[in-house]
Order: C-alpha cells, then sequence, then structure tokens
C-alpha cells in the first residue's frame, strides 16, 4: 500500500510545497510589567517592546509536498501548530523562515465567527460569491444549490448573528465549497455540524479531491480523518513526526497517546 | 536529474516548485494585475454596499427616513450654533443653502475616512476565510456614502431652488462630485491601512476631523472671515490648498449665485490636483500591504 502511494505521488503533480517552514508569532501575555500609563510612556520613550509580549516558535522546519487529489488530514494535540500551519499555508501567517509554495489560491475555512455577522444568510451567500470572484448570473445559478447543501432552510432571511456556531459553519462551508478551489483548508469546520451534514460534507471534500483539488483537514476527530483522507500528517509540538498514508500515521498517533 | 529514479526526492523543493509554477503563497501581486483583479469584484462592491445601507437602518423604526433625517438634524445643529446663536452668516446672502453645502460636503469627506479606518477590522472573518482584493472593502464603504451624500445633495438642490430658482450652474455639481469622489477613494484607501495596522488611530480620528471641520470654511466665508481680521492676504492662498475648502468651494460655485465675492483662489486646479494626486497615492499605499491584510 505504501509503495503505490510514492508511485502516484511520483507522477502526480504537486500543489503544496512547505520548505523548511518556521513559523514564530508574538503574543501578548497576561503577566509582567505594570499596565499604567505611566510605565507605557516609559516604554514609547525608551523605544522598548511591551516586556509582556513573548514569542512562540509554533512550527519547527516543517516540510512537506502535497500533490494534486489529495487530502490530508493533519492531526495532532491542541497547540501543536495545526491550524497554525494552515493559516501560513493560506499565506495569512508569515514565515519567520523557509517557505510555502502553493499552485492557485488556498481557501480557509475556520470555526471563528461569521462572515458578515449583521447581514442575513442569503446576503452572506450572495457576497461571499461574489467576494470569490463569481458573475452575477453564476450566483444565481449556484444560489439553491448553496442553500440546500447547508441545510440552514428558514434561517437564510435571518441575520447570522442569530445562528448557531453549528449552523454558521455549514453556511461558510456550503459557500466555500460551492467553487471548485484548487486547495481548500479546512479546520475543524466539520467538528461543529451534526452528524447528518458531516456526512454531506465528507461527501463534498471527496468530490473536491476528485476534480484534481488538494484538501487539508484539521480534525480532532480521528474517525473523520480516517474516513476523509487519504494522507495524515502528524504534528508534535510544532514539528511534523509523521507524515504518510493515513492509516499508518493515526495508528503510530494513537499508539503514543497511549504510552503516553 | 531526470534520471533519477525519484525525482521529488533530488531537486530541492524550490526548484520542484519552479517547475510546477507554484508561487509563495504570502505574495502581492503586481499593482497591474491587482487593479485588474479588483474590476472584476465590482459587483461585489456593489452588492456589499447595497447590503450594508440596508443593514444600516434596518433595526430603526424610521428605517430609511434616517438617511434624510441625519443631514437635515445635523444641519439643523450647526445653524442653531453658527446660524442663529453665533452670528456667523455675516453678509452671507444665502446662508442656508451656504452652511448646508459646507457641511453636506464635508460630513462625505469625514464618514469616509472614519468608516474606512475600520473597513478591514470589522471583516477579519471574511478576509481570513476568502481570497479577494482587499481594496474592495473600504471601495464599498466610499459607496456607501456616495450614495447618502446623493441623499443630501438632493435636499440641497430643493432648499436652493427654492429660495434661487433653477440654473445651468447646477451641472458643474457633476464634475465636482466626481473630483471628491476620488478624493475620498484615495484617503479612504490611506486610513483603511492605518486603521488595520494601529487600532489607535480610531481613538485620534475625532479630533483630526474636527480640527478639519473649523479650517475649512463651513460656518464662514474664508476670505471675508480673513479680511475682517486684517490677515494678510497670503493667508487665504495657503488655506486654500485645503482640499475640503476647494471641494466645498467649487459645490458653491455651483449652487449659489452670490457667492463670486467670497470664492477662492484657484478652487478648481486645486481640487482636480489633489484628486489625482490622491486616489493614485491611496491605491499605491494600500496595495503595498496587501499581503498582510488579515495577518495577526
Amino acid at each position: 500500500m505504501a509503495v503505490a502511494d510514492s508511485m502516484s505521488s511520483s507522477t502526480a503533480e504537486p500543489t503544496v510545497i512547505a520548505d523548511r517552514l518556521d513559523i514564530i508569532y508574538k503574543v501578548i501575555a497576561g503577566q509582567g510589567g505594570k499596565g499604567t500609563a505611566a510605565t507605557a510612556l516609559r516604554r514609547i520613550l525608551k523605544r522598548q517592546d511591551r516586556p509582556t509580549i513573548r514569542e512562540v516558535h509554533a512550527v519547527k522546519s516543517v516540510s512537506f509536498t502535497a500533490n494534486k487529489g489529495d487530502a490530508i488530514g493533519v492531526i495532532g494535540r491542541n497547540g501543536s501548530g495545526k491550524s497554525t500551519l494552515l493559516r501560513a499555508i493560506a499565506g495569512l501567517l508569515p514565515p519567520a523562515s523557509g517557505a510555502v509554495y502553493t499552485g492557485g489560491r488556498p481557501s480557509l475555512l475556520g470555526v471563528n465567527a461569521a462572515m458578515m455577522n449583521d447581514l442575513t444568510g442569503d446576503r452572506n451567500v450572495v457576497l461571499g460569491c461574489l467576494a470569490m470572484g463569481m458573475s452575477p448570473a453564476e450566483v444565481q445559478r449556484r444560489y439553491d444549490e448553496i442553500v440546500e447543501f447547508s441545510g440552514i432552510g428558514d434561517f437564510i432571511d435571518l441575520p447570522m448573528s442569530t445562528y448557531s456556531s453549528g449552523m454558521a459553519a455549514r453556511l461558510k462551508f456550503a459557500i466555500a465549497s460551492a467553487k471548485t478551489h484548487d486547495i481548500l483548508l479546512v479546520d475543524e469546520a466539520l467538528a461543529t455540524g451534526d452528524a447528518e451534514f458531516r456526512v454531506r460534507s465528507e461527501r463534498k471534500i471527496k468530490e473536491l479531491r476528485d476534480q484534481a483539488g488538494t484538501v487539508f483537514l484539521v480534525s480532532h476527530s480521528l474517525e473523520v480523518v480516517q474516513e476523509t483522507c487519504n494522507r495524515a500528517i502528524w504534528l508534535d509540538a510544532g514539528v511534523l513526526r509523521l507524515d504518510g498514508p493515513v492509516k499508518e500515521v493515526v495508528e503510530a498517533y494513537i499508539a503514543s497517546t497511549r504510552a503516553g | 536529474m531526470p534520471t533519477a529514479a525519484e525525482p521529488t526526492g533530488m531537486t530541492s523543493p524550490a526548484e520542484l516548485a519552479e517547475r510546477y509554477g507554484l508561487s509563495k503563497s504570502s505574495i502581492r501581486p503586481p499593482l497591474s494585475s491587482y487593479l485588474r483583479e479588483l474590476w472584476s469584484r465590482r459587483q461585489f462592491v456593489l452588492s456589499y454596499a447595497t447590503a450594508r445601507t440596508y443593514a444600516m437602518y434596518a433595526g430603526a423604526r424610521l428605517g430609511s427616513i434616517w438617511q434624510v433625517l441625519t443631514p437635515l438634524l445635523n444641519a439643523g445643529v450647526y445653524y442653531l450654533a453658527f446660524g442663529v446663536l453665533l452670528g456667523t452668516k455675516n453678509g452671507i446672502d444665502n446662508y442656508v443653502a451656504f452652511l448646508l453645502s459646507g457641511i453636506f460636503v464635508f460630513t462625505f469627506t469625514q464618514r469616509c475616512m472614519t468608516e474606512g479606518s475600520r473597513s478591514l477590522a470589522l471583516n477579519l472573518s471574511l478576509i481570513r476565510t476568502l481570497h479577494f482584493p482587499r481594496a474592495t472593502l473600504p471601495l464599498a464603504y466610499v459607496l456607501n456614502e456616495l450614495n447618502q451624500m446623493l441623499v443630501s445633495l438632493a435636499i440641497l438642490f430643493v432648499v436652493v431652488g427654492f429660495t434661487d430658482g433653477p440654473a445651468w450652474r447646477w451641472f458643474l455639481i457633476v464634475p465636482a462630485m466626481v473630483l471628491q469622489m476620488m478624493f475620498n477613494i484615495g484617503i479612504t484607501l490611506v486610513f483603511a491601512r492605518i486603521g488595520t495596522f494601529v487600532s489607535d488611530i480610531t481613538q485620534l480620528l475625532p479630533f483630526v476631523t474636527r480640527t478639519w471641520l473649523y479650517a475649512s470654511g463651513i460656518f464662514f466665508s474664508l476670505p471675508s472671515k480673513l479680511e475682517q481680521l486684517n490677515a494678510p492676504s497670503w493667508v487665504v492662498q495657503v488655506l486654500a490648498f485645503n482640499p475640503i475648502s476647494a471641494y466645498i468651494d467649487i459645490v458653491r460655485r455651483s449652487l449659489l449665485q452670490e457667492h463670486k465675492q467670497n470664492e477662492l483662489p484657484h478652487a478648481w486646479t486645486i481640487a482636480i490636483v489633489w484628486s489625482f494626486v490622491m486616489l493614485a497615492g491611496g491605491f499605491w499605499y494600500f496595495w503595498r500591504a496587501e499581503d498582510r491584510y488579515g495577518r495577526g
């Protein structure tokens, strides 16, 4: 099985290449230094950084090559750099060193807040599609399909601020997957949906793979990863521990969590 | 090395990326293709502006009547303060139209700046989800304000129509609006970028715009005011370089017959130069940070 996989990848076209990727970002930590105006002024005069700013080395020298038609599950514990890796692939985080090369433009689906909260669901569908570069005629053609896929029903006329997190995630997934993306990055978006939606979105991801797209999926549900992905990357404290066929990687991951 | 058994293992990732035409994911497109991409999203800009206008008044009981009420109430307050209480009218015949034109033109630019400075921060989740030229967002906000400005202008024409009667001069309002629109797009793009990276600007902007308000000759005629104060004539020349003063002046030229005596020097030239410089500069400045919006 492993041999067949490597054979196919040598003939396939790479779509995402990470080359010794390092990501460091600054966070404002809770304590350290007084937060008064006087200390702030002194810092400005002395041209110091805020003492509370700490650097986090989230991804450490990660390299891999993803090919067309790959669905790659990214697994690992909380805080192991999975979401950070996805955002770097999307071009939203600058690498400290190394590089990510992509063909086409990756779209990132996260579980963060809705797209345009004060607008209704149907406005969000239209605007999201237009923002992705569809023509108004195309939006009209796709509209019903998107709404139906999201399974939002009558709520489509209500502002997105009234949606539950699961509904918002479903609608966003439906909008983003209406266009064929070369690279789709899914960050836990499926976890918030109900069982029925999960089945549908898994089918959609398979469809996207068949259309020669590349899908990255961050999920804590190993079951979902095993069902939708053909390959997996295991991140541990920012370091790439294992990269290979999904079954092998998931098994190794489970073994390590049991041992630890 | 094409003869190698495993070609991917022998070439460096950078070479492999180049062979398959992959590019770095966080790269900024060249300005020309950026503008072309922006043009292809014009439908998005239009729909977003419409949706926002709608959402703004959806919660209010009077709905979009506020679009008419807001500028009227605004003008009413200033009329009470400057026209009646302080008596700034001094010798301006149609003071209501004089005041309204100044306030409306100023508010147009001011709202673009303050709203534009938040245009990216408020849409962070959209920016992080989908790829599209980020300049579409501030542009939609400008379009929103243009919509409000057109309503305000309609009020102004009704007022002037009643007091002075219609005139061919009125058509000068079209180039005047085009020029101010160009300027506003530019300044909105500038503040959209600043507002994204320096969030303190939202606190600071009201003071900047208020100072600008009093320096723009909205409540009084700049030339006659300075004459009263015995200021040297070069002061008028310098103050005339204020873009807002220039836009207000050309709108007043188009609307008010008696404005001739209060005209600022070279208003058209100054307005045209500001428009083109600000528009080009704004796009350039905004585009320079295109790859950094939505990070953090």
